[in-house]
């Protein structure tokens, strides 16, 4: 099901990549691509997770010929899509409940399989609370068992829609309504959070990614990977939330790439629990950089700032470079990186 | 109707010997219904369970609280309170026990039911010597039908045929035949004592 | 063909002849029996095709079969008890979109204090999640009712809860008739979506409703319950014609020509009425009884037509709401209003309590004289709560009241028992 979207001119030929050559332009340039989340849903300007979901879906509609159907959790995605009366989603689409988009998801699969409609793919999707949190139990167990499924996590740090409260993905020091910027230690404590990206691998399934909407290209890609395997998938992607972050909401994809560069959200895949391709970092960019351009940090810095506290969130990026060998230029030997 | 209550132990087929005689009662047109007295599944714990036979179907769902025939497995239970409840028109008695009856400790059991109503039965040697196991129930359920004709032996067989694999089964109904011998002698004298209602 | 089985054997073989195509399981007492009997019928090939979901909790049952179900799939799932209420959300959002899933509900007491027994706490608890609730009164209603269930789930496009008395029911081995699948296939089509997550006609189920639209919406889901009272006698009566047996419908009365008392339950129950009405009668009592089949809808016009005649209705049930009484008595009021007729509750069978004709004929006694307290708890052991009531007085740190009440009735047990023995 395809429409033909108008593009609005910015004065330059960049729009939809149309100074590459054709196999290595985005999908998104194709004005007549299926545009499975059409425009007019009401996200926040600067929106990253309205970004992602768009490459993903139409990314996977490409991969599947059309035959997709999606499973999405409560959050801000599904409640920016949908504002009754209408929907932006021109792909078969549910809603049912906040935990458990996951374990729908893996219905689906069984009806298909019982009906033997091997062709037509699941998706099934929500943000980091429904991922992390109230829904890891319904997760693992979709994992677990393999099920036909490609879950992605659209990860913007806390809990956005009800208000910007921290969840299990909320990282160190960020300033939530939950986790606010008072007392001796402002903002979410250290030693707290899960990584789920390592969590799915821990689960042994098929196919693991991190992606970001920092790079499109890549997001498309691992989309497009994902849907060339069966069983249990898990596709991670960063998305900043200008909102919640206290981001300027222009500059959406630039914080994305400060995450990505700083080393803070590595870049990886991995298959059967066994890391297998990551992506370098050209130019490390130190966590300050990022750090200083969101209001959610923004009690670190200046006359009462924690030096410490930044310099803590380096070890973590410093840690992730070196676990995912991300400065290294030699290409990684086979089965060296596991979870 | 005719109701039967079983006292045993976990593990030594109470339930199961309720759910046989059931099913052998079915196999002869009669309505039965067989439950167990409900618990967390352990072996070991006392455990009883009900079978209700009758001509005509059958309503109730309550416990057996007033039994015609009362089936022990385990002799250990003979004493205790639960087992000794709502004898008064208990008409036969089965217990588990390679004692006599004098032999036996079951003093309240003998003045409530009177012991011209009880019946030993070596159940548990009987199984260890041809099941290689201590599962006495279908010889107490073969010892049963034998003396009160409540239902016939190639019911029961049947019915254990229907249950167990090929083998058990078969060596089932060799123990159940030995059972019914053993009995056979009592059953004559027992009958005119008994005066058991048929169904 | 006649079987002698268990009672979950028998609902878990008449779900089987419904042809499922996805069946999602969590285990929880006293629902196992149905749920291991499906999987070995899947597994050894004779139900197919079939997907089998082992899940990790029935939240996750639940919520695969909305799925399953947008997805076109027949489906089916069994719980209890506590199972019940851990898929609560996802009861309420499977009646909200109308998917017609059909789920056995081994009847079972919810915790805490944690009890395996029969009461009817779990289904009551939610008897307002939309789902319509059939109450089986025997195993062969077990299995009629599962075949209606699937009938009526998928006429009106609303998921269907059929509560089968955990134990007494499930775990009984008694006489049933077990239809063939050619019997089962005339009766009962294969299912049409009337809504479906198709790649070739896109919708979106599940958006967001304002409060501009949400009352009209949560009606159509009432109205569905009110076609349900019209649709139910006639699937039993095409049952009845299909099958020659009566199961189902509104609700059956027993003897109640002429009764001045009738008395009014759900579930297995009213086997245990029926003898003692039947005893009752022999006595000269004018007494009959009523037994409710749809719990919801419940069939307020219905009870009205049949309890009309009476002067008295007792109402047995086995459930307590906490801080008023009885639910199914206050909901037989709501259908006699303007009636000036006594309704007497009776809690009995909580936790699985068994509850004798002997009890059932005292209290039917009592009734007649007038002398129930508002609600009567059945065979209730008041000197053990007066007991420890007042011990709770004397000390702040009273300790937990369960432990506190079983150690109570062990004193009590003993004490019995040296009486019993005396020098043995």
């Amino acid at each position: 099901m395809r429409e033909h979207t108008k593009f609005y001119q910015t004065g330059t030929f960049t729009v939809g990549n149309r100074l590459l050559d054709e196999g290595h332009r985005s999908l998104q340039s194709d004005a007549d691509r299926t545009n499975s989340l059409s425009c007019g849903h009401r996200a926040c300007q600067g929106c990253g997770e309205a970004l992602g979901a768009r490459y993903a879906i139409d990314a996977a509609m490409r991969a599947t010929n059309g035959q997709l159907l999606i499973a999405n959790a409560t959050g801000c995605l599904e409640v920016f899509s949908t504002p009754y009366p209408q929907s932006s989603w021109q792909v078969p689409w549910l809603h049912s409940l906040f935990a458990n988009a996951s374990s729908v998801g893996a219905g689906i699969s069984a009806a298909l399989k019982s009906k033997g409609k091997n062709n037509v793919r699941v998706i099934a999707q929500g943000g980091d609370g429904a991922t992390v949190d109230i829904g890891f139990g319904c997760l693992s167990g979709m994992f677990e068992r393999n099920d036909d499924v490609l879950y992605i996590c659209y990860d913007n740090e806390a809990y956005m829609n009800t208000g910007v409260q921290r969840s299990g993905s909320t990282p160190p020091r960020a300033t939530t309504a939950t986790t606010q910027a008072v007392g001796p230690k402002p903002g979410n404590p250290f030693g707290t959070g899960k990584n789920l990206p390592r969590l799915a691998m821990a689960h042994g399934i098929p196919y693991v990614a991190t992606a970001s909407v920092a790079d499109l290209h890549d997001l498309e890609a691992k989309v497009t990977k994902a849907m060339e395997f069966r069983g249990a998938r898990y596709l991670h992607v960063h998305v900043p939330c200008p909102l919640g972050w206290g981001s300027d909401p222009a500059k959406t994809i630039l914080m994305a790439r400060l995450a990505v560069e700083s080393g803070l959200f590595p870049l990886f895949e991995a298959e059967y629990g066994r890391v297998t391709t990551r992506r370098k970092l050209r130019k490390r960019v130190p966590v300050d950089e990022y750090l200083k351009q969101q209001k959610r940090f923004a009690h670190l810095f200046g006359a009462k700032g924690d030096e410490e506290a930044i310099a803590a969130i380096q070890r973590i990026a410093d840690d992730n470079i070196e676990h995912y060998r991300l400065d290294e230029t030699a290409e990684l030997a086979a089965n060296v990186l596991r979870i | 109707m005719y109701e039967i209550r079983f006292h045993g132990r976990g593990g030594q087929g109470v339930v199961t010997a309720a759910e046989l005689l059931s099913i052998a009662a079915f196999h002869e047109g009669k309505h039965a219904q067989a439950f167990p007295s409900f618990g967390s599944e352990r072996m070991g714990a006392p455990v009883a369970a009900f079978c209700r036979i009758d001509d005509k179907e059958i309503r109730s769902r309550e416990p057996i609280a007033t039994p015609d025939a009362l089936i022990i497995q385990d002799s250990s239970l003979t004493r205790q309170p639960d087992l000794l409840t709502g004898l008064k028109s208990t008409k036969i008695v089965l217990v588990n026990t390679r004692l006599t009856l004098d032999e036996l400790r079951a003093e309240q059991l003998k003045l409530k039911v009177g012991k011209q109503r009880i019946l030993c039965i070596p159940a548990t040697e009987i199984a260890v010597e041809l099941l290689k196991r201590n599962v006495p129930n279908v010889i107490m359920l073969a010892a049963f039908c034998a003396i009160t004709e409540i239902v016939q032996l190639a019911s029961l067989e049947q019915a254990v045929k229907e249950k167990f694999p090929a083998k058990i089964a078969d060596l089932n109904i060799q123990a159940a035949r030995r059972a019914q011998q053993l009995v056979q002698t009592q059953v004559a004298a027992l009958k005119s004592e008994l005066e058991v209602s048929h169904v | 063909m006649f079987k002698q089985i268990e009672g979950s054997m028998a609902v878990a073989e008449s779900v089987a002849l419904c042809r499922p195509e996805v069946i999602s399981c969590y285990p929880i007492t006293p629902q196992t029996h149905i749920v291991e009997g499906l999987s070995a019928m899947v597994k050894s090939g004779k139900l197919q095709p079939c997907e089998y979901m082992t899940v990790e909790s029935e939240f996750a049952a639940l919520s695969a079969l909305i799925g399953a179900s947008a997805a076109g799939a027949r489906t089916y799932t069994a719980t209890s008890s506590q199972g019940l209420l851990y898929m609560a959300e996802a009861l309420w959002n499977a009646s909200g979109l109308g998917l017609p899933i059909v789920m056995t509900d081994g009847n079972r007491a919810i915790g805490g204090p944690i009890n395996i027994w029969n009461d009817h706490s779990d289904t009551m608890s939610m008897r307002d999640c939309g789902w319509i609730q059939l109450h089986a009164a025997t195993n062969q209603e077990a299995v009629d009712l599962h075949i209606q269930a699937y009938r009526l789930a998928e006429e009106l496009s609303i998921p269907v809860m059929v509560c089968v008395d955990g134990f007494i029911l499930t775990h009984a081995y008694e006489r049933v008739s077990i239809p063939s699948q050619a019997e089962v296939d005339d009766f009962l089509p294969k299912y049409e979506p009337t809504q479906l997550l198709d790649p070739a006609d896109p919708v979106s189920i599940g958006a967001m409703v304002g409060p501009d639209a949400y009352m009209e919406v949560r009606y159509l889901l009432h109205h569905k319950h009110l076609q349900a009272l019209d649709v139910l006698p006639r699937l039993a009566q095409e049952f009845s014609d299909h099958f020659d047996r009566h199961t189902g419908g509104l609700v059956t009365p027993y003897r109640c020509e002429g009764a001045e008392t009738i008395v009014v339950a759900l579930g297995s129950l009213n086997g245990t009425i029926e003898e003692a009405v039947d005893d009752l009668r022999d006595a000269g009592e004018k007494i009959g009884s009523v037994k409710i089949t749809s719990f919801r809808p419940f069939p307020l016009k219905a009870l009205r037509t049949v309890l009309r005649g009476a002067k008295r209705i007792v109402v047995m049930e086995k459930y307590l709401a906490p801080g008023l009484g009885g639910i199914l008595a206050s909901n037989i009021r709501m259908a006699l209003r303007g009636m000036n007729r006594p309704v007497d509750t009776v809690v009995c069978g909580l936790g699985g309590r068994p509850i004798p004709k002997k009890s059932v004929i005292e209290v039917l006694k009592k009734a007649h004289d007038d002398k129930l307290e508002e609600p009567h708890f059945l065979d209730m052991n008041w000197p053990a709560i007066e007991r420890e009531l007042k011990r709770q007085k004397t000390t702040r740190r009273s300790g937990p009241a369960a432990e506190r009440m079983m150690y109570e009735l062990l004193m009590a047990t003993y004490a019995g028992e040296e009486e019993l023995h005396g020098t043995d």
